[in-house]
């Protein structure tokens, strides 16, 4: 999408519809969750994925601050996500740009879609997402991260959220993109699913596509998001394996 | 207040608790579907369409006429009754608010104490940073937590110190009729003071402490997992000193390295000690569930 | 606010702990909680490091970009430092603008690296008075448990010796080349519990410390920055015994940084 003007395209599908790095338009980049990687936050989890990598921290339900904020019948949930400064590769100045609050803004609401917030009534779940090193895909990863955090921190929730960008790269529709797709490929479509309902909580798009190939985006999309779903309830099992404590599970 | 009383034990039940009437274990996860077998959805589920789902990470437990899930993690949530240990956070005219570790502060109103206290006085009996112990007595609609200090066993902390561990953990820290807790003080000869929240007081000589600290880490990194009597027992064991000029225990990260020569003073995060990988899981144990889903 | 109040029980329980030379997690006074250090954790910088020194961690990482030298220095390239105490590493921090803490960090790192003159800044230099090298270190501290200041110049210091000059992406030359270092400062920091002084301090030592001092220190012996901070006081002896221990760790330290753990 940021191909106007660009020195040379690189050719993202092979004539065999392979990817540049060698995916299928319906595989996912390798990823790792570690739940439980911060020692201070109430909740945490590392994403890597593909060359993203991902903290998240969730700290709460506390007491909420700024007061003013504090909503009588429901938890306020406020997220943050940021980018490191060299996370990308032009450094980028330390602080919330527009961007970074925009998606934090749509992070927030997909899980004020999910959490039981009316438990906790004038408190606040404070959700963290720093992104240390960034490679197309970061809200996403951001969402795992954040809601496997969530469930470390014990809060009430609908479900965990799976989340994946799908795309469209050398006129296919593909899953997960990584940068080079992201930057030349036609469109971005990063969305979140909340299994149970089979319903989205979270949709953006950039880009261009056809109804068909939308259809065929939101389809493959959450096909990617339950394989997604099945590796953060893996890293959170590990987490709290209830086997004994040699390892072995029971 | 009198050391003898360990209020959070007294709690009947918490630590008597029992696994699934299958006998196994079941962990799941928010948004999992869960067997419900007529039962009525309690705590840690929610039922949409017909079919129960848990609602947070915790282990199964189906006992009629309720199935819930109790939590493995997250913030202690008080339920009236429970004695818990606070820290002074701020001061007002008429009362004090306790930070117990709970998603909101509670309020100890002048009247909840022992103490005859004017309006304006509070500050002269406890100051931002004092420990105390207290009682949950009620919670209102909005999660505004009453607390008293008004019972036996109840009051102001003085010396030893306060370690914290989650609250999910404290029925494991506690152990079936108090015998992990039991087992602790017998072998540590510390003092200590569990509170229903995941804060507990410790006191006795440094070692004491610091064996208690080492072993309520050890039970807070795994209190889900099977075989943790005989881990912490044999913590115990191996760390018990020799004489009161014994030779320095090593840190508690690095239970068996040599001496302080070494390069690597400690263990990565999240990693307490693990003695020996030998351990049967053990069938006598309690399953660290809290079964009194009144809340 | 959002600091969390520690029970005062727990800051009397490691002042009377320090009487009796002993902390809270068994080490000595002298001792040093276990440091791994792992360059190359970021990928998209141009030289990064993660640094755990006990439960606290701080990813560096250093991004290099053309720009313009300062007017008074126009041999040499720019150097800037910033550390970001975000509010994911700590249940007391705060998301909005930096915090005296966090400035602290930035310049008591920023001071060290440049009084030991870590990197030749003219080598920084493409066209004297016009173009240079614009060096810029950020410090991410990601998980707060004490003393944060040696563990971001020894991620800074281990970043920038993994650097490389992006000179061919930016077409400033044929090809990219290494950043090289000159100088290795170490900083090290001591806090006073009572009549102890002890060496890298926990989040609870830091709460309890009546005075904590850094003392950074390079390989040719030089003293090359220091920072007295938090209440308390230090007398001219206790300066200079703490001094003697920073030299001894610091040559530990710059081993194990130069060196690398697992």
């Amino acid at each position: 999408m940021g191909n106007v003007g660009a020195k040379e395209i690189p050719v993202l599908l092979s004539p065999e519809g392979l990817r540049i790095d060698g995916r299928r338009l319906d595989e996912l980049r390798p990823l790792t969750i570690q739940a439980g990687a911060l020692h201070q936050a109430d909740g945490s989890a590392f994403v890597e994925w593909g060359a993203n990598k991902v903290l998240a921290a969730v700290y709460g339900p506390r007491e909420v601050h700024p007061r003013h904020l504090q909503q009588n019948h429901k938890a306020v949930i406020q997220c943050r996500y940021n980018m490191a400064a060299f996370s990308v590769d032009e450094r980028k100045r330390p602080g919330l740009d527009r961007r970074s609050q925009e998606i934090s803004k749509v992070i927030g609401e997909a899980f004020e879609s999910v959490v039981f917030a009316e438990e906790y009534p004038r408190t606040s779940i404070d959700i963290y997402i720093e992104v240390l090193q960034a490679n197309a895909g970061t809200r996403c990863a951001g969402l795992v991260a954040a809601s496997v955090a969530l469930a470390d921190a014990g809060i009430p929730m609908v479900d965990l959220l799976p989340a994946v960008a799908v795309g469209k790269v050398g006129g296919a529709i593909a899953l997960d993109l990584k940068k080079e797709e992201d930057n030349f490929g036609e469109a971005d479509l990063p969305m979140a699913l909340v299994p149970q309902s089979g319903r989205l909580v979270l949709l953006q798009m950039e880009g261009h596509m056809t109804e068909a190939e939308l259809a065929q985006a939101l389809d493959l999309g959450v096909k990617g998001c339950r394989e997604i779903y099945e590796k953060m309830k893996q890293a959170l099992r590990e987490r709290y394996a209830i086997g004994p404590m040699a390892g072995a599970s029971s | 207040m009198s050391r003898g009383h360990r209020p959070g034990h007294r709690r009947r039940g918490r630590e008597d608790s029992s696994s699934h009437p299958s006998g196994e274990r079941i962990l799941v996860l928010p948004g999992e579907e869960i067997p419900a077998h007529g039962l009525k959805p309690g705590p840690g589920t929610y039922r949409t369409g017909g079919k129960v789902y848990a609602s947070v990470l915790g282990l199964l437990s189906s006992r009629p006429p309720l199935v819930q899930v109790i939590p493995l993690s997250g913030r202690y949530i008080p339920k009236p009754g429970d004695v818990v240990l606070g820290t002074v956070t701020d001061v007002q005219g008429t009362f004090w608010l306790l930070d117990i570790g709970a998603p909101r502060w509670a309020p100890l109103h002048m009247t909840g104490t022992p103490w005859k206290i004017d309006v304006g006085e509070t500050e002269r009996y406890l100051h931002v940073g004092d420990a105390v112990t207290v009682q949950v007595e009620n919670l209102d609609a909005t999660g505004r937590i009453g607390v008293t200090m008004l019972g036996e066993g109840l009051g102001k902390l003085e010396g030893g110190t306060i370690v914290h561990v989650s609250a999910a953990r404290i029925p494991r820290v506690v152990g079936r009729g108090g015998s992990m807790v039991g087992m602790i003080t017998r072998h540590t000869g510390a003092q200590i003071v569990v509170g229903q929240n995941g804060r507990i007081w410790v006191n006795g000589t440094p070692e004491a402490i610091r064996r208690v600290t080492a072993v309520l880490r050890l039970i807070d990194e795994n209190g889900q997992r099977s075989g943790l009597t005989d881990r912490v027992e044999s913590y115990l064991l191996s760390t018990m000193p020799t004489g009161p000029s014994g030779p320095r225990e090593p840190p508690m990260e690095s239970a068996g390295r040599e001496g302080p020569e070494s390069s690597e003073p400690s263990a990565p995060p999240r990693s307490p000690p693990m003695l020996d990988d030998e351990v049967e899981p053990e069938s006598d144990e309690e399953n660290g569930t809290d079964e009194s889903g009144d809340l | 606010m959002s600091e969390e109040v520690d029970a005062e029980i727990r800051t009397t329980h490691v002042l009377d702990l320090a009487a009796e030379g002993r902390r809270l997690d068994g080490r000595g006074p002298d001792e040093y909680r276990k440091i791994t250090i792992e360059p190359g954790f970021v990928a998209t910088a141009d030289g990064s490091a993660l640094v755990r020194i006990g439960d606290t961690a701080v990813v560096a990482g250093i991004k290099l970009e053309p720009g313009k030298p300062f007017p008074d220095t126009p041999n040499a390239g720019v150097l800037t430092t910033n550390a970001e105490l975000i509010p994911l590493s700590s249940p007391t921090f705060e998301p909005g603008p930096p915090q005296p803490g966090a400035i602290e960090v930035s310049r008591v790192v920023d001071r060290a690296i440049r009084a030991a003159e870590t990197i030749d800044l003219t080598r920084l230099c493409v066209t004297p008075g016009e173009k240079s090298w614009v060096c810029y270190v950020d410090m991410h501290v990601i998980d707060h448990s004490g003393n944060l200041i040696d563990a971001s110049l020894l991620a800074a210091v281990t970043a920038l010796a993994h650097s490389t000059v992006p000179a061919k992406r930016f077409e400033v030359a044929e090809a990219d080349y290494p950043l090289d270092i000159q100088h290795y400062p170490i900083e090290c920091t001591f806090v006073r519990l009572g009549d102890t002084i002890v060496v890298d301090p926990t989040f609870d030592e830091e709460r309890a410390a009546q005075g904590r001092l850094t003392v950074a220190t390079d390989e040719a012996g030089r003293i090359v920055a220091m920072q007295k901070g938090l209440v308390g006081a230090f007398s001219p002896d206790d300066v200079k015994e703490t001094v003697r221990r920073a030299f001894r760790h610091g040559a530990e330290l710059r081993e194990l940084a130069k060196g690398g753990t697992p």
